[in-house]
């Protein structure tokens, strides 16, 4: 599994050479359609409304940064973006902490019970989050935690537990015990081998999980949609639909708000990018 | 390989023999060890325990015993119906429009990706220069959140808009519909939108899988004179075959629960006629907006009986050699 990830590349880096035309055209081709609809939404933001219905697959003329700044500076745009961020990094931080505790525990002490309560976490895989809605709602309403943070960190960090463990489990599971008995010798416990060793060697692995559920997180619509109805805790996602449905007619405002919702998390993904496509790697490789 | 690897236990006690004072003293520290050995077991695995019980379990617990009953959320259920929000559930056409939308967005998934993904994985299967640029923009739209690149396809598609301009100025301007707004058309709208945004994932997965396929197979077999097709059809994808199947099964189950871009895309008017329903914008219109609290709990249930099934029908008979020990519950 994850494992895999972690072993250096045998085979050294090979001459990279310039593919055919075809390897290009077909390349070009699936990147092209990828990218272009987005593209097309941050230009059509320097447009004004009127430019748009006269002409919607035209450019810029002239260019229009009024839509942008009345986002910016009129919406709720910053306020949606820090709610967003403090949702995400409250999950990702528990997913991380928790989810390391109970891998660690399930990789490296020997108990009975163990493979069962390994089983009991992986069993989670095959619960659908959006099932869940419904009756998720109904308590964290009689826990008086709807319209506050708690109401989508807590759901989401439960559900982001199974994918962490199945994860980190196999990479915790391959520190060799020579470094454990170094590090018993040495005068440290159990837990301060967790700490100083086992942490620090699983670090690849731990940005991986923590950045699938801050994406996870940041892009989720469904379980804020219900639990927060106050505004000011609404989430960037829910912001776009609200934005989008409230000025139908500002068509040029509706594409700058978007493109300013796209932005934080392709930021993120270009930085993240080796994390997230090793991590699905990891996750399910076979 | 786990076992290789475990916490070494206190050696076995089965040969201690005479109780000296030292035995007695090595016996009551290995007890010591033992129960401190437990309060960490169970200090480090109970927040993670207590969460996942209590948000994922027990919530669909409760989804069973509140579809018993007809409820609109007030006060504890009272009104107990038994079966009936079932019974009613597959006799509202609107649901049953649903549950064929998701079988729609099931296999149109499976069958319009997969063989994109595979053919553009095993044609880029090869390191050129500008291919981590490539595979940067190719998964983009899959990054995007849902939501976002719902809206966005919702403003491309609207009547005389990007889309239809683009087409007209191509000369198939007899392509056009009314996109988002015609019952007939608008699932396979949104079946395209869908198609637009995982497919990138898919290539990725596959051109992953690809790069773990080795090298030295692909030249054995050129060597013996096989064709390129020949290569990819005896070699490649039957190595592939792992990252297919999990691929599969991530699709089916992300197309079963589909919501998000379904919401914010398609038009309620024509959500409420069942055209573009799903099964989980049917759940949270009927539950959660119209307040039928006993109906949307039976439809969560079925709509979680369906996926569980489906899961576990899968990885009964398609994954179990990919992620052995992981959800089948057999150690390695």
């Amino acid at each position: 599994m994850a494992v895999n990830s972690v072993l250096p590349q045998s085979n050294g880096r090979r001459q990279i050479s310039w593919g055919t035309p075809l390897t290009y055209a077909i390349a070009l081709a699936i990147a092209a359609v990828s990218i272009a609809p987005v593209i097309y939404v941050v230009i059509g933001g320097f447009r004004t409304t009127p430019q748009i219905v006269a002409d919607p697959a035209g450019l810029p003329d002239p260019f229009v940064w009024d839509n942008y700044a009345r986002v910016l500076t009129q919406s709720n745009f910053w306020r949606q973006a820090f709610n967003s961020a403090v949702i995400a990094l409250g999950t990702t931080l528990a997913v991380v902490v928790f989810g390391l505790a109970a891998a660690f525990v399930l990789a490296r002490y020997r108990f009975r019970g163990r493979e069962g309560l390994y089983t009991f976490f992986t069993l989670g895989l095959l619960f659908p989050a959006g099932a869940a809605i419904l009756p998720l709602y109904l308590m964290l309403r009689d826990l008086n935690l709807i319209n506050s943070y708690y109401a989508v960190i807590l759901p989401q960090v439960a559900f982001s537990l199974p994918l962490t463990i199945v994860i980190l489990r196999p990479f915790l599971s391959a520190i060799p015990r020579e470094l454990e008995d170094a590090a018993a010798i040495d005068g440290a416990s159990r837990l301060g081998f967790l700490w100083r060793v086992a942490m620090p060697l699983s670090r690849p692995a731990l940005v991986t999980v923590g950045v699938l559920a801050f994406v996870a997180s940041w892009n989720s619509f469904l379980l804020p949609l219900l639990v927060l109805s106050d505004v000011d805790l609404h989430t960037l996602p829910l912001g776009v639909q609200n934005f989008s449905s409230q000025y139908t007619t500002d068509t040029a405002g509706v594409l700058a708000f978007t493109s300013l919702a796209m932005l934080p998390a392709l930021l993120f993904f270009t930085l993240a990018e080796k994390q997230i496509v090793g991590g699905l790697q990891g996750a399910v490789k076979g | 390989m786990t076992s290789a690897n475990q916490i070494r236990m206190p050696a076995g006690g089965a040969s201690a023999s005479p109780a000296g004072p030292r035995q007695a003293g090595r016996a009551s520290a290995r007890r010591a060890d033992n129960r401190r050995k437990w309060y960490e077991i169970i200090g480090l695995t109970t927040p993670a325990i207590l969460i996942y019980v209590m948000f994922v379990l027990v919530p669909m617990g409760f989804a069973v015993y509140y579809s018993l009953f007809r409820w609109r959320g007030v006060g504890p259920p009272t009104e107990f119906v038994g079966l009936r929000n079932y019974t009613l559930a597959f006799q509202d056409p609107i649901f049953l429009d649903a549950l064929r939308n998701n079988a729609i967005i099931v296999f149109g998934s499976l069958l319009i990706q997969g063989p994109i993904a595979l053919g553009v994985a095993l044609l880029l299967n090869r390191r050129f220069r500008g291919r981590a640029v490539f595979r940067l923009l190719v998964f983009v739209p899959y990054v995007l959140a849902e939501v976002t690149v719902g809206i966005m396809w919702k403003l491309l598609l609207t009547g005389d808009g990007t889309v239809d301009a683009l087409l007209r100025s191509l000369g198939m301007g007899g392509l056009v519909q009314a996109w988002l707004a015609d019952l007939d058309v608008v699932i396979w709208t949104l079946l395209a939108v869908l198609t637009w945004k995982y497919v990138g994932f898919a290539i990725i997965l596959l051109l992953a899988g690809l790069s773990n396929v080795p090298d030295e197979l692909t030249e054995a077999a050129s060597i013996d004179g096989a064709s390129w097709w020949q290569i990819q059809r005896h070699v490649t994808i039957p190595l592939l075959g792992p990252t297919i199947r999990i691929w599969m099964f991530l699709s089916m189950i992300g197309s079963l629960q589909i919501f998000d871009m379904i919401w914010v895309t398609s038009v309620p008017a024509v959500r409420s006629l069942g055209a573009s329903a799903t099964m989980a914008t049917y759940m949270v219109d009927n539950g959660f907006f119209a307040r039928l609290w006993g109906y949307g709990n039976a439809v969560a249930v079925i709509l979680f009986v369906i996926s569980f099934v489906a899961a576990l029908l899968f990885q009964r008979f398609l994954l179990r050699r990919d992620i052995e020990g992981a959800i089948t519950g057999r150690a390695k």
